[in-house]
């Protein structure tokens, strides 16, 4: 399928976690002037069995080619149910990786739903923090 | 969504299939008839006679003389030549050439590198249904102007120039006019000596011949230097040895266009309408692209609201229908296409176009498949996107 490998055209067929999140923790919100490309990620942030926090949930909007949304659609699945810290070290490659690779041309793509998840996190413990300072 | 076995084919304008008919009349000359045009023993006559009498069936297509016709290998090629060779012949007398916003990119580029050399480029701008005014032409003429290039019919969103009126002025002021015919050769009548054309581009799998051949008009007495030196073939225009297979099916193929033009538009006007309306009815936030009359009978080119070109294609590819966003040539780019931003189209909105061009085998089937899947893929593609508003 053009460029495409068969899991970035399963991805884009079959994208998952897309849609509105009401009241989310965190959103990030990022653009590319270049080709056109947004995208927005919700996260909602939960404690796991150990009491650790986690994404309980995050969803994804995005404006885009076929990368773009495969790649949004793959970040969602890597980063559910992680912690912040760890969903922070979700990189392109890594995302490249688990797509089974992106045409040179679209590797921009990768970068930039990472920075749309790292935005999504840092606006989550902002607001946290935040929370904290008002309760003291 | 729907399923289909078959493929359906809606990218015309990229290239076409070659008619069964022209591939009967190439075949033996691969094999029996493969001489050289340039020998002298009866293999080269038989080549030089083929060719001489495809060079007879194009120019008729167009009430051209057949000595005002020159092979080429590519439409490329023959806009290069006639950009490149106008300006290097006419230097003496200026060095302002005049095209259009909305060139095909062998166009662009051409007069690009022109500009490197020296020469000067003015480029005229387009109204919102893409069409350039003959006024500007006139306005934009001085008298160091040696060539004025304007596309008969954009291949983005078909729209057709006023290019009669165009190469009058160009008459009336004594300078050059060429125009790239690719997409409209074949499908609507065209008359050189009528639209006042001095030089005019056409290729051969445009219009259901093969590959690897094409043409360039060129009025008789008109000063050109060749680009590519050599051996000296089609009148020292084009030196290689000429593509006799390629160049007889073109012929052929020109032959089938004139006989079949008139019936064949008519056809394909009902069904580009039909699919025009029913995009337009079935689906909310869609535009037209181009002129809604003054457009080629084989082109529909829409802009959706909220989603991008690139996914459509591929969603309509999953279900079996071959597409475009634009031209083929920019689907390697990430910028969106010059023509559409030329005629006030955001970026943001020339990349959710969308590309439908028919042709000989088009069927009122497939339009109905397309105009059934489409807007679910629409709908589908806005669910994710952020923009959506109320759409879905």
């Amino acid at each position: 399928m053009g460029p495409y490998t068969k899991k970035v055209i399963e991805c884009f067929k079959n994208p998952k976690n897309y849609g509105r999140m009401k009241n989310p923790d965190g959103i990030g919100k990022v653009g590319n002037p270049v080709c056109g490309d947004v995208l927005w990620l919700y996260i909602r942030v939960g404690k796991d069995k150990k009491g650790r926090e986690i994404i309980k949930d995050i969803k994804f909007e995005t404006f885009g080619c076929v990368a773009a949304i495969a790649t949004s659609s793959i970040i969602t699945e890597l980063a559910k149910g992680k912690t912040p810290k760890e969903a922070l070290n979700i990189d392109k490659n890594k995302i490249i990786k688990s797509l089974g690779g992106l045409p040179p041309i679209k590797v921009h793509c990768s970068v930039l739903a990472a920075s749309a998840l790292e935005k999504a996190i840092n606006d989550y413990l902002v607001k946290k923090n935040a929370k904290k300072k008002s309760k003291k | 969504m729907s399923k289909v076995s078959k493929k359906i084919y809606f990218d015309y304008a990229a290239t076409t299939p070659v008619d069964p008919r022209v591939v009967k009349i190439i075949l033996p000359y691969f094999t029996d008839k493969f001489g050289n045009t340039m020998s002298l023993h009866g293999f080269g006559q038989i080549a030089k006679q083929s060719l001489e009498e495809s060079r007879e069936k194009v120019a008729i297509l167009i009430g051209a003389k057949s000595n005002e016709i020159i092979f080429t290998g590519s439409a490329t090629e023959s806009n290069n030549l006639a950009l490149k060779g106008i300006a290097f012949a006419n230097r003496r007398k200026g060095n302002h050439i005049i095209i259009s916003k909305i060139e095909h990119p062998c166009i662009m580029e051409s007069a690009k590198w022109l500009e490197a050399q020296g020469f000067e480029v003015t480029r005229l701008p387009v109204d919102k249904q893409g069409l350039v005014n003959p006024n500007d032409v006139k306005k934009a003429i001085k008298k160091k102007t040696i060539l004025v290039s304007i596309i008969h019919a954009s291949n983005e969103i078909g729209t057709i120039q006023p290019i009669k009126e165009i190469g009058k002025i160009c008459k009336e002021k004594g300078v050059y006019f060429h125009t790239d015919a690719v997409q409209s050769f074949g499908k609507i009548p065209i008359d050189v000596n009528k639209m006042n054309i001095d030089l005019l581009s056409a290729s051969s799998h445009k219009m259901y011949g093969p590959k690897g051949a094409a043409c360039l008009f060129i009025r008789e007495g008109t000063r050109i230097e060749p680009i590519l030196h050599g051996g000296g073939q089609e009148s020292g225009l084009r030196s290689s040895t000429v593509n006799i297979p390629g160049i007889v099916g073109f012929a052929e193929a020109c032959k089938i266009s004139k006989k079949e033009m008139k019936k064949e538009s008519r056809r394909l006007t009902e069904l580009r309408d039909k699919l025009i309306k029913g995009v337009l009815q079935k689906i909310r936030g869609v535009h037209l692209n181009g002129h809604p009359k003054k457009r080629l009978s084989n082109n529909a080119n829409f802009w959706f609201e909220f989603i991008e070109g690139e996914s459509i294609v591929i969603q309509l590819d999953l279900l079996g229908i071959a597409a475009s966003t634009g031209s083929a040539c920019s689907s390697a780019k990430l910028e969106p296409s010059h023509v559409l931003l030329a005629m006030g189209l955001r970026d943001q909105e020339a990349h959710g176009s969308l590309r439908l061009s028919l042709g000989r085998w088009t069927t009122e089937k497939e339009i109905n498949y397309v105009l059934k899947v489409l807007p679910e893929i629409i709908g589908k593609l806005r669910e994710i996107s952020p923009y959506k508003k109320d759409y879905v």
